[in-house]
């Protein structure tokens, strides 16, 4: 379970938001919606200790995310706005990289199943990087949900320049991780097409 | 989180930056390329007379090293820093420290391993004899990781600052100095022949104590620079 204690936090001169609390059980997701500049990838970015909020804590099954360190950050798989994709490496080389950093190392065949279930096709895993689109390197970097065995999950608009085949299967996968008791955390501004007894919606008005 | 799996981490961060190097290998040469030029130009300069090449030659081949070392510091953190590889490697159950040293050192391996390399070389233009050759190689051998060390907790506060290449130079050149100092020293005094033990052991103690020290500091400007 993720829960945030009357979190505070601000950028600069600009207070994003105050007194925030909010609980993602096991099996559920959180979709974060709001205006840009509302303070929805700051939010994110304190949910995965990349940021300290000014005020409040974070806990993770009732523990402080800052005490628990690396610990925590066993516990998650965080994809941010940047993919994260080194345009001098193959998609094919990219995931592995990615995920033997992340210490969750998988087989030359597992990732190559991971990214022909994101939908990118075996030519493709061949080519450097930097010749892909922006749709396919999101897609480079979201192939590691197939991958990861954290329960939690960290994402910054995961479907931006998807297309809707694309769309389809990562909400398909994010089904799939929640139905595992797995717990989501995703920044959005589409609507998740989940049912909306596991969707729990915050609004960030800025 | 046990050993194993930090060698893990940390290997697969100095397997991959190696990758990367191979594939535009005209970044990595290019501090290899500095350093011949200029060592190369200074006999041009000063004139053929060895007695003056000899007396400057140690001073000359370490002052290149480090200003080759300086010129390749902005390649450790930026391109991470810009495509978000760092955000992952902050948030990998590993303490950040041993992957920075990981960094650090598939950057030694890149742009400092072949200026030792490549020093005994550059040795002979300056009259060199064979023993000094060899301490200079291992002052080299001691000393450029260190500069790779201290170099990049600069690189890593200076990350998303404009004219970052300036800043980086202001920072570390001051704590580069008793580096350059012990170094360059240690060849002197073996061509004067009292040996150069004791300036290779005090780079050897700066060695150790950056390996010691810089990581945390690093790893904290880096904690810094995502915030």
């Amino acid at each position: 379970m993720l829960q945030a204690v009357s979190l505070r936090c601000s950028r600069g001169e600009r207070r994003l938001f105050t007194d925030l609390n909010v609980k993602v059980e096991r099996g559920s997701l959180l979709a974060v919606v709001g205006e840009n500049g509302s303070g929805k990838t700051s939010l994110l970015r304190i949910f995965s200790s990349l940021l300290s909020p000014e005020q409040g804590s974070v806990l993770w099954e009732g523990q402080d995310i800052l005490q628990l360190k690396e610990l925590y950050a066993g516990q998650l798989t965080y994809i941010g706005h940047l993919n994260g994709i080194k345009d001098d490496l193959t998609p094919l080389e990219n995931l592995m990289s990615a995920m033997s950093l992340a210490g969750e190392s998988c087989s030359n065949n597992g990732a190559k199943e991971a990214l022909e279930a994101i939908g990118l096709k075996r030519p493709i895993h061949q080519l450097p990087s930097k010749v892909l689109s922006q749709g396919q390197k999101r897609r480079v970097a979201l192939a590691r949900l197939w991958l990861s065995t954290r329960p939690l999950w960290l994402l910054d608009e995961p479907f931006t320049s998807l297309d809707t085949a694309a769309t389809a299967v990562v909400t398909q996968r994010l089904h799939t991780h929640l139905q595992r008791a797995g717990l989501a955390v995703v920044v959005t501004h589409q609507e998740v097409a989940l049912p909306t007894e596991i969707v729990q919606r915050l609004r960030l008005t800025g | 989180m046990n050993g194993s799996s930090m060698w893990e981490a940390v290997s697969g961060i100095i397997r991959r930056d190696l990758l990367l190097a191979m594939r535009r290998r005209s970044d990595a040469a290019m501090s290899v390329f500095f350093l011949v030029i200029v060592v190369s130009l200074f006999p041009l300069g000063v004139g053929p007379d060895p007695v003056v090449l000899r007396t400057i030659g140690p001073g000359v081949l370490w002052v290149a090293a480090l200003l080759a070392c300086l010129l390749s510091l902005s390649r450790v953190f930026t391109a991470d820093y810009v495509d978000g590889a760092l955000e992952q490697m902050v948030l990998v159950p590993q303490p950040l420290a041993v992957l920075v040293v990981g960094k650090v050192l598939a950057h030694w391996l890149i742009s400092g391993l072949p200026v030792v390399l490549l020093s005994p070389l550059l040795g002979l233009q300056f009259g060199l004899s064979g023993e000094s050759l060899g301490v200079l190689v291992m002052s080299l051998l001691l000393g450029t990781p260190t500069l790779s060390m201290i170099g990049a907790i600069g690189a890593a506060l200076v990350l998303g600052v404009r004219g970052s290449g300036l800043l980086v130079a202001l920072l570390v050149l001051p704590l580069y100095v008793p580096v350059l100092i012990f170094g360059a020293g240690a060849v002197t005094s073996s061509m004067a022949g009292i040996g150069g033990e004791a300036n290779l052991s005090l780079l050897g103690a700066c060695l150790v104590l950056s390996l010691f020290l810089a990581p945390w500091a690093t790893a904290a400007a880096l904690r810094i620079a995502l915030e």
